[in-house]
């Protein structure tokens, strides 16, 4: 129901509701905390890493070194090397395309999950609500890393089934998000409202409940993504995850196990580099979920 | 500063030289300045108020909200808020000098010298803790009574003193386990445990009924009674009438009018106390207007569309039979909201339903509106049969009705603009969708300007014209009006009273009224139905039922009802705390 | 206090039953019914489990991945009942439940439940000292900045989202190698005793602490504003006196709810804590269960792990109305 009136249209039709948009724009950006901005940036650098790692690269990620074995974290080699002489920092990036590939695979799937389940719950009425909520009761059950583990003991450990894990193991607390935040959309007093008006169910379906529902999910997806690279690291830091010779951050946590003593920079670092990610991304989400709803007051 | 002082400095003087003389000032308040925030975000909330108090007199503050009222009376107890910046030339207490109180010594004057009754009786006691150890928590802190036993016993004096029936049960309970008015009386008693020789109470009756607000004034009246100063914080002019000596009317953090109570409702001064007074609807408001500066904008003298003033009696839009809703309670006992109303509306009229908390009138909206099916009885509208319709049918006639809710934020989309709003409000059959909302933006007073704002960023006044043009959007027969003013503030309130007044006369839909305010539905409605635990009690002619009530549930509920006290010339004054209902 | 007030209040056997008895008794039908659930959907994945699961066994036991005989197949899936229809092996599984039995291993063949009955004393240890210390470092951290906007309380909140993400097997690592390493103030390999389990209790906490830190924090800024707690102060109380006594009651409340998820989240960090400290436990054998694909031991440990975890819940929800007495009274 489009319409062409300069004062139903969101769009600004004369210049001075542009300025006033442009204004918004501005008011936005200056009520962004700096943290926020310093974490967009350091994903930046992320996606970077994963598109095109040479470019971040000081070494070779493969080419051993046996003359530098377990070298501390020095100016030539940042994050020190491994025990085959590999410098760590170059791996660490080169690794980078695999682990946030994992993330955003197992963030899908869940996402995905969390949706079926959630918005069926929420809005195909009491049976099937009782239904899935008696469903994520018994998954919630299971621990989430035992869920993976469970899934990785049947089928085989390979980058796949790492997703599942992960993606499987941490859809049931996102789809009781998604299942809440229907029933608190449905239950609001515009729906009501747009009921007394006699517009039918599927109207306010789409107007009114998706879009407001699904709005904080933006905020749950991103925090999501953070929780997810954490967890497939957890896994694969197990020895279930991704094969040794790839430098998968959580392979390269397992490899460094049994250096931990000697060489704690073969742990701590690429740990470090999982964390710094997904605190820059839980910023971020925090930052939304805020926004999202209303306690940043922009105009 | 300078106006204050002009409207200010007589009278001031005037209660000064009739107070005994002789006695000291109690509390003494010079050039009170509190703002809150720095730099861009600074915002003076009290721009410089004096005033002084003697011991045993009631001094009422008087304000809507934003006024700087109760950050006046927070900053007496040096609580003005978080991240407030206070200062005053004197802050004084029994001579005290209060400005240079160390943190130590505010914690120990506060509850001993000045008991503080907060805002929001509802939730001003801690609901995880009993009612007896929020009393008893004043007396452990200034170590007034040692052992346990000494203070559950004055616990329960405290409760008897201020009128709780069973006091040594009600110590044991939970705040949510007292009634409303129970919940208040135990929190004066909470201020009071230290008998202190000032008490403040901020809007002590909000959110109360009626019956129970009288009551509540008569617990603070008798309080004075006893020998305490008080001061009386409230947006309502009628509340404060019966009781104070000395009257501050404050707006935007400044005092425009003080004197002698009975000075400041026979002969208000300043222009913003006239219209004040003049907003407060109640009889003597019928058929006129309460906002002086809205002009009506329609001859309102057409008596086509008065019911009574028709040769024949017009039709029948709305009718309720026997309707009765029942919901089950958190432990699968039934309760019954809706027992047997029944009820007509006739084109052009205003049916009023008038009743105090709990009593069914908001589930009456509801089966109106066709939210829920009535368990018994049925609505028809406009001859059909309504109620028990499927949905479905019911969508293409839900133009003819539409409603009014009391919050009207939350009865819009927040992603939505105002423009945008309006546009989902009309029919889709509506030809000129443009011109149809211009003509509502005309109707309401909206500015174009305001088209694109999203309801977070309109005024309350405007949020609720929003939710009336709305309303008149798909031209309907009847408006539903679910406490609509409410929540609002007075001057505002009338605003939107009139506004309504408007709309009946020029595109004479009718309006089914609901409200617990019996001023407001005296005001607006032409007959009233009186509502009490899913009942009516009472029905007829608003002037019949509120002027001459015949049931003694309405004539306890008028009574109750706070009237100014000291009345303009022309009026009969009411003698000062009658109508109590002890 | 008085006779007339207590007998006023003296609640029937019809109340009793309404208010407390009853959702008791529903709660644990409830958790029987998600036990049941549980099982049968562990049931489900081995029954779908891709490949011949006599072979798996055979393999496992033989430590080789070589193609056994038919005969040697038959044998063992008259063994374990294999060849039976699937609805008979599922009520036989239910059947050994309810006794307690979770069958054999396939590497040990001894029955799973001893095998867990040794290891479920040191994790539980291990996570109940985890939980504890969580809340511990949670609650001492958030009371004195919570609803504060000074750089130390802006600094303490900015640590619990960080200690929130942290995982564990990291602050593990590091604390191994500052305490046991670099200042040898603990023993590397964790004995038995309290350094033993302070070492991987703290690494457990600290993410919980954050987590939960954070929970407390906002419900805490809330609380802060209500009226209830400004005429507290309006008493003569002081802002610490606020805080302790009428603030953090309220602020721990949603922060209970969550304990019982939370021990869902500690049972999996146990899992990988154990492994970092080199600690006896349930998640050193689950891990080592899954990395040797013995399926019985998997989904005993789990279906056991979800016991606790239920019996958790249980426990939470109906202690939940000491705490809030709210329930009770409405």
């Amino acid at each position: 129901m489009t319409s062409t009136s300069d004062l139903i249209s969101d769009r600004p039709v004369l210049p001075v509701q542009l300025l006033r948009r442009l204004a918004d724009v501005v008011a936005v950006i200056r009520s962004v905390p700096v943290s926020v901005y310093l974490a967009a940036a350091i994903i930046m650098l992320y996606i970077l890493a994963a598109v095109t790692p040479e470019l971040l690269q000081s070494h070779a990620p493969f080419r051993t070194d046996l003359r530098a074995t377990l070298q501390p974290p020095s100016f030539a080699h940042l994050l020190g090397t491994d025990q085959s002489g590999r410098d760590l920092y170059s791996r660490v990036v080169e690794g980078t395309r695999q682990s946030l590939a994992i993330g955003l695979g197992a963030t899908a799937l869940s996402t995905t999950l969390a949706l079926i389940l959630g918005v069926s719950a929420g809005l195909a009425g009491r049976v099937v609500d009782g239904v899935i909520s008696r469903l994520l009761e018994v998954l919630f059950a299971f621990p989430n890393l035992f869920l993976g583990l469970l899934l990785i003991a049947v089928f085989e450990a390979t980058t796949t089934t790492l997703i599942f894990a992960v993606g499987v193991g941490t859809a049931p607390g996102y789809a009781r998000m998604v299942r809440g935040q229907f029933l608190a959309v449905k239950g609001a007093g515009y729906v009501e409202a747009a009921r007394a008006l006699g517009h039918p169910y599927w109207r306010i379906v789409l107007r009114h409940i998706f879009p407001n529902a699904m709005r904080p999910l933006v905020a749950m997806i991103t925090l999501g993504f953070g929780q997810s690279i954490v967890w497939a690291s957890s896994l694969a830091f197990l020895g279930l995850g991704v094969a040794p010779p790839s430098p998968e951050w959580g392979a390269l946590l397992d490899a460094g196990r049994q250096f931990v003593t000697r060489a704690w920079w073969l742990e701590v670092m690429p740990g470090l580099a999982i964390i710094v990610f997904a605190l820059s991304v839980t910023v971020i989400g925090r930052h939304l979920q805020q926004r999202l709803e209303g306690r940043v007051r922009v105009l | 500063m300078t106006d204050t002082l002009e409207h200010g400095a007589r009278p001031a003087r005037a209660v000064d030289a009739r107070a005994n003389a002789a006695a000291p000032r109690l509390l003494d308040v010079a050039n009170l300045q509190v703002s809150f925030g720095r730099g861009a975000h600074h915002v003076a909330a009290v721009k410089g108020v004096s005033f002084s108090l003697h011991q045993g007199r009631c001094l009422a503050i008087v304000g809507e909200s934003g006024s700087g009222k109760s950050v006046t009376a927070r900053s007496l107890v040096g609580l003005p808020g978080t991240g407030a910046t206070l200062h005053a030339d004197r802050l004084a207490f029994d001579g005290r000098d209060l400005t240079r109180l160390s943190h130590r010594a505010w914690r120990a004057f506060r509850g001993k010298e000045i008991g503080f009754v907060l805002q929001d009786a509802l939730v001003s006691l801690d609901p995880l803790r009993p009612v007896g150890a929020e009393i008893a928590e004043g007396l452990r802190l200034h170590g007034a009574a040692r052992s346990r036993e000494e203070r559950a016993q004055r616990v329960v004096d405290l409760l008897r003193l201020v009128g709780v029936p069973e006091p040594e049960l009600k110590a044991r309970q939970l705040p949510q386990q007292l009634s409303g008015g129970q919940r208040q009386r135990a929190l004066i008693a909470a201020a009071l445990a230290l008998d202190p020789r000032l008490l403040i109470a901020d809007e002590p009756t909000t959110a109360l009924d009626v019956t129970i607000q009288a009551q509540v004034l008569a617990l603070l009246e008798e309080t004075r009674a006893r020998g305490k100063a008080l001061i009386l914080i409230s947006h309502d002019l009628a509340v404060v009438s019966r009781m104070a000596d000395e009257v501050l009317v404050m707006r935007d953090g400044e005092v425009v009018e003080r004197g002698v109570a009975e000075q400041i409702f026979s002969d208000p001064r300043h222009d913003y106390t006239r219209r004040l007074i003049a907003a407060i609807p109640s009889a003597h408001s019928r058929g006129s207007r309460l906002a002086p500066s809205s002009a009506p904008r329609f001859d309102t003298s057409s008596a086509a569309l008065d019911p009574r003033h028709a040769a024949a009696a017009p039709e029948i839009l709305l009718r309720a039979d026997g309707l009765v809703k029942r919901f089950a309670g958190p432990d699968r006992s039934v309760h019954t909201a809706v027992d047997g109303v029944s009820f007509e509306l006739r084109r052009g009229e205003t049916l009023g339903i008038v009743g105090e908390s709990g009593s069914g009138k908001s589930t009456v909206a509801r089966l109106v509106m066709a939210f829920e099916p009535p368990d018994v009885g049925s609505v028809t509208l406009l001859g059909e049969d309504w109620g028990t319709l499927p949905e479905a049918a019911r969508r293409r006639r839900r133009r003819d009705i539409s409603i009014v809710y009391q919050d009207p934020l939350s009865s819009f989309d927040p992603r939505w603009t105002v423009g945008r709003i309006l546009d989902d409000a009309l029919p889709d059959d509506e030809p000129d969708r443009r011109g149809r909302i211009a003509e509502l933006f005309a109707l309401v007073g909206f500015s174009g300007s305001l088209a694109h704002r999203r309801p977070l960023e309109l005024s309350g006044g405007q949020r609720q014209r929003l939710a009336i043009a709305r309303a008149v959007a798909p031209r309907p027969r009847l408006i539903v009006c679910d406490e609509p003013v409410s929540a609002l503030d007075v001057s505002i309130q009338a605003q939107v009273l009139d506004l309504l007044g408007d709309l009946k006369a020029e595109l004479g839909v009718s309006y089914l009224f609901i409200s617990h305010d019996l001023g407001v539905v005296h005001h607006i409605s032409d007959r009233v139905l009186v509502m009490n635990l899913g009942r009516v009690v009472e029905s007829g002619e608003a002037d019949e039922i509120f002027l001459k009530p015949r049931v003694d549930y309405t004539k306890r509920l008028v009574a109750a009802v706070p009237r100014l006290a000291h009345r303009a010339a022309g009026d009969h004054p009411t003698p000062r705390a009658s109508g109590a209902v002890a | 206090m008085s006779a007339a007030g207590r007998s006023a209040l003296a609640p029937g056997p019809v109340v009793i039953w309404r208010r407390w008895l009853g959702p008791t008794v529903r709660r644990l039908l409830g958790a029987i019914a998600v036990f049941w659930a549980v099982a049968s959907f562990t049931f489900c994945i081995q029954a779908l489990l891709p490949g011949d699961r006599a072979e798996l066994i055979l393999n496992v036991a033989a430590g080789t991945f070589t193609q056994p005989t038919a005969a040697e197949l038959a044998k063992v899936n008259a063994k374990y009942g294999f060849d039976a229809p699937l609805v008979v092996q599922y009520l036989r599984y239910l059947g050994g439940l309810v006794q307690g039995d979770l069958g054999a291993s396939y590497q040990s063949h001894r029955p799973v439940l001893h095998i867990i009955a040794e290891q479920v004393p040191p994790t539980i240890g291990l996570t109940l000292s985890a939980l504890l210390l969580g809340w511990i470092i949670a609650i001492v951290l958030t009371v004195p900045t919570a609803g504060r906007h000074d750089p130390l309380s802006r600094a303490v909140a900015s640590f619990q989202v960080a200690a929130a993400v942290a995982p564990p097997y990291w602050i593990g690592s590091i604390l191994l190698v500052v305490l046991a390493v670099k200042l040898r103030l603990v023993p590397v390999e964790g004995g038995s005793g309290l350094s033993g389990v302070a070492l991987p209790a703290l690494a457990l906490a600290i993410p919980l602490s954050g987590f939960i830190g954070q929970v407390i924090r906002e419900e805490f800024a809330r609380v802060l504003d209500q009226p209830f707690v400004i005429s507290a102060r309006m008493r003569g109380m002081s802002d610490l006196g606020v805080r302790l006594l009428h603030v953090l009651r309220h602020a721990v409340l949603p922060g209970i709810t969550l304990s019982g998820w939370a021990l869902g989240a500690l049972f999996s960090g146990a899992a990988v804590i154990e492994t970092v400290f080199a600690r006896p436990g349930l998640g050193g054998l689950l891990v080592a269960a899954t990395s040797a694909r013995d399926v019985p031991l998997v989904t005993g440990i789990i279906v056991a792990s979800a016991g606790m975890y239920i019996i958790a819940n249980l426990l939470v929800d109906i202690a939940y109305p000491i705490i809030d007495p709210r329930i009770k009274a409405s």
